[in-house]
């Protein structure tokens, strides 16, 4: 049996920020909501089942909220389900709301990631010390420079390149109404004066805390049949997952990223990525995994990722845009950032990107990776059916 | 604790403090039990034969078998990749600015990460060779940070090709 | 919709407070429950687990999990901040869809890591019920006074309990003598209350021919619903689980006999409320023979286990069909029930 057809008809998001102190966690997840059924034409009453992801309760400081927010959602008596696979888990969410409609189980499905993390310490979340060990890292950050040093020494790319990923997404954000950093004078030259935060990784090149959610309604093809509204047809998606230490792994470009975009081709018919997608939404949080992941999504060859960044390939008037939105690096709500991503995605093929539209997108990747670069989660949309 | 303003929802801070017993399990114990003792012992994988310094949950998360053998490592080993960390964060107790690195002991296969001093910043690189420092023993205690920091051993640097694989 | 099966289940010794870290844990059950499908772990097409942060004390906690599964090459594998039961329903999933054909579940707690009765407070809203901490035992309390039932049920499940070589506590106290003790945490006396354990719980379904290949008598899934209700308890009526009685109409318990049903009974007083809601006639079925929570609750792990112990008893042929269930939040918020059939 093949999977059925599934389509996404609605996409919220809220406008993110440092601290939504204006809401409580049930009203940043209903603004998202609310935002993602109006596009539809839909109300909560047409939902049959609701999966929620977003990243570890210790950053609001609410164990498994989904089921507080059963009453928000309006819930009761529903099938409500919860995700977590860590920074990656906006965009695995997607991925299991959609299957809950591809195996012909559902055909209405509303899925929602977010993160009101201003409301606990999330550096402290990221970092929890562990008995025994030695407190060096400083949260994310300094976790992933030194993978980024790796990079840069393997590939010998030079050192400007984190800085130009910076100035296009924060650039590319002012189009974007509901990113959070909007900061439209940046210049190379101002980004390379900004200071180290984990050398090699500037001030600049780090994304921000957001509070933030992001919602999609996902329909099966007989109901998007019926509906006139604008689609993203799903036409694949792949997860893959791999340890987060062992004796010679890859930590620069995980194997499991590369299989998890080489599976997802396979299935959407696509044999030459570069040429065939036309936009993508890639979970940069630090700006130079937008050559890495450039390489490890089989854009670039190795080693060769930087000079698609130089060569303006990324740019929104490039060959291949990636983060028209502005991405990670100006918007970063945890739990939401992937779903952000693969939301993105959809927007570009719908035609409702308003300023940061893509003319004429008709397939775009969503990407979103997590933990030690471990846990990776893709999907494709296009305008038409698969 | 409540706000004033008439537009603004109220704020409520709840302090949350649970407690948690943290078990180091059997493979940690062993390792920490050593360093306890000043001796630095990792523990090889019966199917890949590669050692892990530390053990951490002693499985080869790559064969997906415990691991065996206790193998004696270091005391010398090779800085693979490192950062600067330049950012306070809550729960910080060493000095900014200090050098984050990874560091892959003599006859392990696997890096952790230490702090390394006696060293400029500007001047640590990736392939350097380093040595343990440890705390006056009187301090030991089951934990790594029996090893204040690594320094440089001045020994020539471990040639790229050498720890290109464990990057 | 494709016949899937449970193949096989293994479930650790029930214990409370293990030395050993939850990979630890892990390792060995996943081993065995391989072995009891006599598979390779390439065999398997799709990973998932269920556990939760808050129960171990770290973020992340179940990202070391991964390492006690050999992910090399990388596989493709999911994670639920829910029961084990829930991440059968994942895997249940994909196999739907095609994407798969076995998949290997697991559930794994330990409850000994901390006072998971306060932690669990931190379920609730946020806003007006945790700053109150009130604890799950209260929570619960409140539950069972709305709907309080005899100390018999009890009996049984730890009479029953003894044929079950992992559980934690096994008597043949009768209901008169457990009645006789000193009520401890109103309206409940410590047999009341789920023996908290530290454990881990695998399963591996497949798909039709993969299944009929693994198993000589798989235990079909032959339908799987979960559903949940309103959180704030002054909204729902506490003596009885409407959201349970919703996942058994879909599933069509009553299509059928019933030869067992295995209740996640945290607290005594669920069964009642569970029979209920599921319309089981206790004359007809045997009730949780496994002993279940109320003897051995391994948080995150112990949902997952009933659905073990209905399909054992198909493996074996007790049961010909057999209702497993599974629940989480406090009084019976969430809950998924299926119907497993050895036919």
């Amino acid at each position: 049996m093949g999977a059925n057809r599934c389509a996404v008809v609605g996409v919220g998001q809220t406008n993110h920020t440092t601290v939504r102190a204006d809401v409580s966690i049930a009203g940043l997840v209903r603004e998202a909501v609310d935002r993602a059924l109006e596009s539809a034409g839909m109300t909560l009453a047409d939902i049959d089942a609701i999966v929620i992801g977003k990243a570890p309760d210790m950053l609001e400081g609410v164990m498994m909220p989904e089921m507080w927010l059963t009453d928000s959602l309006a819930a009761s008596g529903k099938p409500v389900f919860r995700v977590h696979t860590a920074g990656s888990v906006g965009g695995s969410t997607a991925i299991v709301a959609a299957q809950h409609v591809m195996s012909g189980i559902h055909k209405r499905v509303l899925t929602v990631a977010f993160e009101k993390q201003s409301d606990g310490n999330a550096m402290w979340a990221l970092s929890v010390p562990t008995p025994f060990g030695v407190p060096v890292h400083a949260g994310a950050g300094g976790y992933f420079s030194p993978i980024i040093r790796s990079y840069m020494r393997r590939s010998g790319a030079p050192a400007h390149i984190g800085a130009m990923v910076a100035v296009k997404d924060r650039t590319n954000a002012c189009k974007n109404p509901y990113a959070h950093l909007h900061e439209p004078d940046w210049t190379l030259e101002k980004a390379l004066e900004t200071p180290m935060l984990w050398d090699p990784v500037r001030f600049i090149e780090t994304c921000p805390s957001s509070d933030g959610a992001a919602a999609l309604v996902m329909v099966s093809e007989d109901v998007a049949d019926t509906m006139n509204v604008p689609k993203a047809w799903v036409h694949s998606t792949a997860m893959r997952s791999e340890p987060t230490m062992f004796a010679g792994r890859n930590q620069v470009s995980p194997r499991a990223g590369e299989l998890c975009a080489e599976d997802l081709y396979r299935k959407a018919g696509i044999t030459n990525p570069l040429e065939e997608i036309d936009v993508c939404e890639v979970y940069v949080p630090f700006s130079w995994f937008e050559p890495m992941w450039l390489e490890n999504l089989g854009f670039a060859p190795k080693d060769h990722g930087w000079r698609f960044v130089e060569d303006g390939v990324t740019e929104m008037t490039g060959k291949l845009p990636f983060n028209p939105s502005g991405g990670v690096l100006s918007t970063n709500p945890i739990g939401a950032s992937g779903m952000i991503r693969f939301g993105e995605a959809a927007m570009q093929v719908m035609g409702l990107a308003g300023e940061h539209q893509i003319d004429g997108a008709k397939k775009a990747m969503g990407h979103a990776y997590g933990g030690g670069s471990q846990f990776f989660a893709m999907w494709i949309v296009g305008s038409e059916k698969n | 604790m409540s706000d004033k303003a008439a537009d603004k929802p109220l704020r409520v801070r709840m302090p949350i403090g649970i407690d948690y017993k943290w078990c180091a399990g059997p493979a940690s114990t062993d390792y920490l039990t050593g360093l306890k003792d000043g001796r630095l012992y990792g523990r090889r994988c019966p199917v890949c034969q590669m050692v892990y310094f530390p053990p951490r949950n002693g499985v080869c998360a790559r064969d997906g078998v415990m691991l065996g053998e206790s193998v004696e490592v270091g005391p010398k080993g090779t800085v693979t990749t490192f950062c600067i960390v330049n950012v306070p964060f809550l729960g910080q107790t060493i000095k900014l600015p200090y050098v984050a690195a990874t560091i892959i002991l003599d006859g392990a296969h696997l890096g952790f990460s230490h702090l390394l001093q006696e060293v400029e910043a500007t001047d640590v690189r990736m392939g350097m060779r380093v040595e343990p420092v440890w705390r006056d023993k009187s301090d030991w205690d089951y934990s790594l940070e029996n090893i204040s920091h690594f320094r440089p051993t001045g020994e020539p640097d471990a040639p790229f090709d050498d720890y290109a694989r464990y990057l | 919709m494709r016949d899937v099966g449970i193949v096989a289940f293994a479930e650790s010794q029930l214990t409370y407070g293990t030395t050993n870290t939850p990979v630890e844990m892990i390792v060995p059950t996943v081993n065995e429950v391989l072995k009891n499908a006599g598979i390779e772990r390439t065999e398997v097409d799709f990973w998932c687990h269920g556990s939760c942060d808050y129960m171990t004390g770290q973020p992340f906690s179940f990202v070391a999990a991964v390492d006690a599964l050999g992910a090399w090459p990388p596989i493709i594998e999911s994670h639920v901040e829910m029961d084990g039961a829930w991440a059968l329903y994942e895997a249940w999933v994909k196999i739907q869809m095609g994407e798969a054909n076995v998949a290997l579940v697991f559930g794994n707690g330990k409850s000994s890591a901390g006072d998971m009765n306060r932690a669990l407070t931190l379920q609730q809203d946020p806003y007006t019920v945790a700053p109150l901490w009130p604890g799950l035992t209260a929570m619960e309390g409140i539950g069972a006074c709305a709907a309080l039932q005899a100390g018999t049920v009890t009996e049984r499940a730890r009479r029953d309990g003894a044929k079950n070589g992992n559980v934690l506590v096994s008597g043949s106290e009768s209901a008169d003598e457990l009645l006789s003790r000193a009520v401890t945490s109103a309206p409940f006396r410590d047999h009341d209350l789920p023996a908290m354990a530290d454990g881990v719980s695998a399963i591996i379904i497949a798909a039709g021919h993969a299944a009929k290949r693994i198993a000589k008598r798989p235990a079909w899934i032959r339908a799987i619903d979960h559903r949940i209700d309103h959180q704030n308890l002054g909204w729902r009526d506490l003596a009885r689980s409407t959201s349970a009685a919703i996942a058994a109409s879909e599933v069509g318990v009553h299509n059928d006999k019933v030869d067992i049903a295995e209740l996640h009974t945290t607290f005594s007083h669920h069964e009642q409320l569970l029979i209920n809601a599921l319309q089981l006639r206790t004359d007809a079925t045997r009730i949780t023979p496994s002993g279940g929570a109320l003897v051995g609750n391994a948080l995150m792990a112990a949902g997952l286990s009933r659905f073990g112990h209905a399909a054992r008893a198909i493996f074996d042929g007790t049961a010909d069909r057999a209702v497993a269930h599974a629940q989480q939040g406090a009084c019976l918020q969430q809950n998924i029930v299926a119907v497993l059939e050895g036919n």
